[in-house]
């Protein structure tokens, strides 16, 4: 194999395929032939069967589209805040050197020990689960774009200035569009995380959403469904994804040209 | 007047990290004439760079003053255009919104803005790839349009630094020929650097060259060969004497530049 050697879009989709295919197999040798106590891992049948069990009867999509609500509702409000904060630490080094030391130690700040202290501020409604998200996610947000948009080519800078770009334009024309496709690749690396404060927030007192039907099927020791959870927030995390890079390889396709 | 005055200009940057401040330019003075072709001849290293982004106001001497076009220079300006020895095409606009880009800063009218735009594009010879990105085009057609969106701002100075550096022979010797006919019919200051003698003699209506590193003024030659020019001017005796000059006023330098520590 050569190193960064490409290779044919058909093999990458199978190769893609090919260890999915290993692992459910490896899933199913386990639970099939008797490695495992069906009590701790619910096999890919059972697993199947309870998932469309939850489908049918306890209104399982319901509870997907009440989590996937909260991921995006608490993403975009930590995206409203923290592009534009990110974008004004990145361009302008007073603002910079007011902030930066302060969201670095906040980013740090683990978002599911908030869970408790959000609940008796803001209930067990649904501005609780948004803050969640949000107090996880707009710390990165900000320090990642902060970062990329330091980073923007000076030379670039200067040609700028010298067409007659003033501060604004250098900010506007120059730093947010040579740094979109990076930030918008980190709102997708941050959306990754966003579902795992999620799930938390949902753990603790909730009525409903993925999180609460795991937590529920823990009770009544239901493996299948949790894996069935697991799963699904798995495959919704891979499509939404694939969208965002669809996206992106859209809206930047000089990034790729 | 003099279009460009440079006095007393001179450049230390400061050491880093303890190290003693390099002198990168000695006081230097110039004078550029309204509609003057100057060449900068140096050998690597001797501060021509330095000296361009002083002018263009994206550095600032350590001591002297410039006055471009009757002002003092004490930033960047649309009067003075730069042409950057790296690529700096904006990459994420096509070649015709590159060339737009100080039009648009300057909020000019749509119709008029375009029409500027093509007709840069026609004289650069970019016609069919105006919607090109940058990463899609060859190292000349970019340096090409960093040309065309520099003229498109109509700037009273354009300054050039090493802009067919890394170009191949062939592509180099169009691009000047290319440029040389622009500024021809059009007519304007430009200050343009290069390490080549030869490119310097045929671009010039006066060669400056400069002493290695820290770099001044070592000489001011005028080239009096007639216009238009075309490349087999290349071939004159006249041209001959000028190169032979010229390369023996630069070896000296570009021994004292490769033996500096
Ligand atoms: N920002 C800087 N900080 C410190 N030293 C610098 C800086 N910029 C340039 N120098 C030094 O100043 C000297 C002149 O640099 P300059 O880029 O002007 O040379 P040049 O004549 O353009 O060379 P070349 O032909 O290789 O482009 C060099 O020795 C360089 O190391
Ligand atoms: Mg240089």
């Amino acid at each position: 194999m050569q190193p960064l050697e490409p290779i044919a879009r058909r093999s990458r989709l199978l190769l893609g395929i090919l260890f999915f295919v290993l692992f459910f197999s490896a899933w199913g040798i386990a639970t099939f032939g008797g490695f495992v106590s069906p009590t701790f891992l619910a096999d890919p049948a059972t697993m199947l069967k309870d998932g469309i069990y939850l489908l049918t009867h306890q209104d399982f999509l319901v509870d997907i589209g009440v989590t996937i609500w909260r991921v995006v509702g608490g993403f975009v409000m930590a995206a409203a805040v923290g592009v534009p904060l990110g974008i004004a630490m990145g361009a302008y080094k007073p603002v910079e050197a007011l902030l930066e030391p302060f969201v670095s130690f906040a980013r740090y700040l683990p978002a599911s020990a908030f869970v408790p202290l959000l609940i008796l501020w803001a209930g067990i409604g649904e501005l609780q689960k948004l803050l969640v998200i949000f107090i996880g996610s707009v710390f990165q947000i900000i320090l990642m774009v902060a970062v990329c948009v330091a980073a923007t080519r000076r030379d670039l800078v200067e040609a700028a200035y010298t067409l007659g770009a003033d501060n604004s334009g250098i900010v506007r024309r120059v730093l947010i569009p040579a740094n979109a496709p990076d930030i918008a690749e980190t709102l997708r690396l941050v959306l990754g995380w966003a579902w795992t404060y999620v799930i938390v927030a949902e753990l603790i007192g909730a009525s409903s959403g993925i999180g609460y039907m795991i937590i529920n099927s823990q009770a009544l020791m239901a493996t299948g469904q949790i894996i069935f959870g697991i799963i699904v927030i798995g495959l919704i995390g891979l499509v939404s994804d694939l969208a965002f890079k669809a996206l992106n390889r859209r809206l930047f396709a000089w990034r790729l040209a | 007047m003099s279009e460009l005055e440079i006095s007393g200009v001179s450049r230390v940057f400061p050491g880093a990290n303890g190290r003693p401040p390099v002198t990168a330019l000695h006081p230097t003075d110039l004078k550029v004439a309204r509609n003057d072709f100057v060449t900068i001849l140096g050998p690597s290293g001797c501060g021509k760079s330095t000296l361009l982004r002083i002018v263009a106001g994206l550095d600032t001497p350590t001591t002297g003053a410039v006055v471009a076009a009757g002002k003092e220079v004490t930033g960047p300006g649309v009067d003075r255009g730069m042409v950057f020895q790296s690529y700096t095409l904006f990459p994420w606009l096509t070649v015709r919104d590159n060339i737009a880009f100080g039009l648009r800063e300057k909020r000019m009218g749509e119709k008029e803005k375009w029409e500027i735009v093509d007709s840069y594009i026609d004289k650069v010879g970019l016609k069919g790839f105006e919607s090109h990105w940058p990463k899609q085009l060859s190292g000349g057609m970019q340096q090409r349009t960093a040309i065309a969106r520099a003229l498109a701002n109509d700037p009273r100075i354009l300054l050039l630094d090493e802009p067919f550096g890394a170009l191949d022979n062939q592509t180099r010797g169009l691009m000047q020929e290319l440029l040389l006919g622009i500024w021809e019919r059009e007519q304007k200051t430009v200050l343009f650097v290069t390490h080549d003698i030869e490119e310097a003699v045929f671009m010039a209506s006066r060669v400056v060259t400069m002493t290695a590193r820290p770099g001044r003024i070592k000489s001011v030659t005028p080239v009096d060969l007639p216009h238009p020019r075309h490349y087999t001017i290349k071939a004159s005796p006249e041209f001959s004497e000028l190169r032979r000059k010229l390369t023996e006023e630069i070896r000296a330098e570009a021994i004292a530049a490769a033996t500096q520590t």
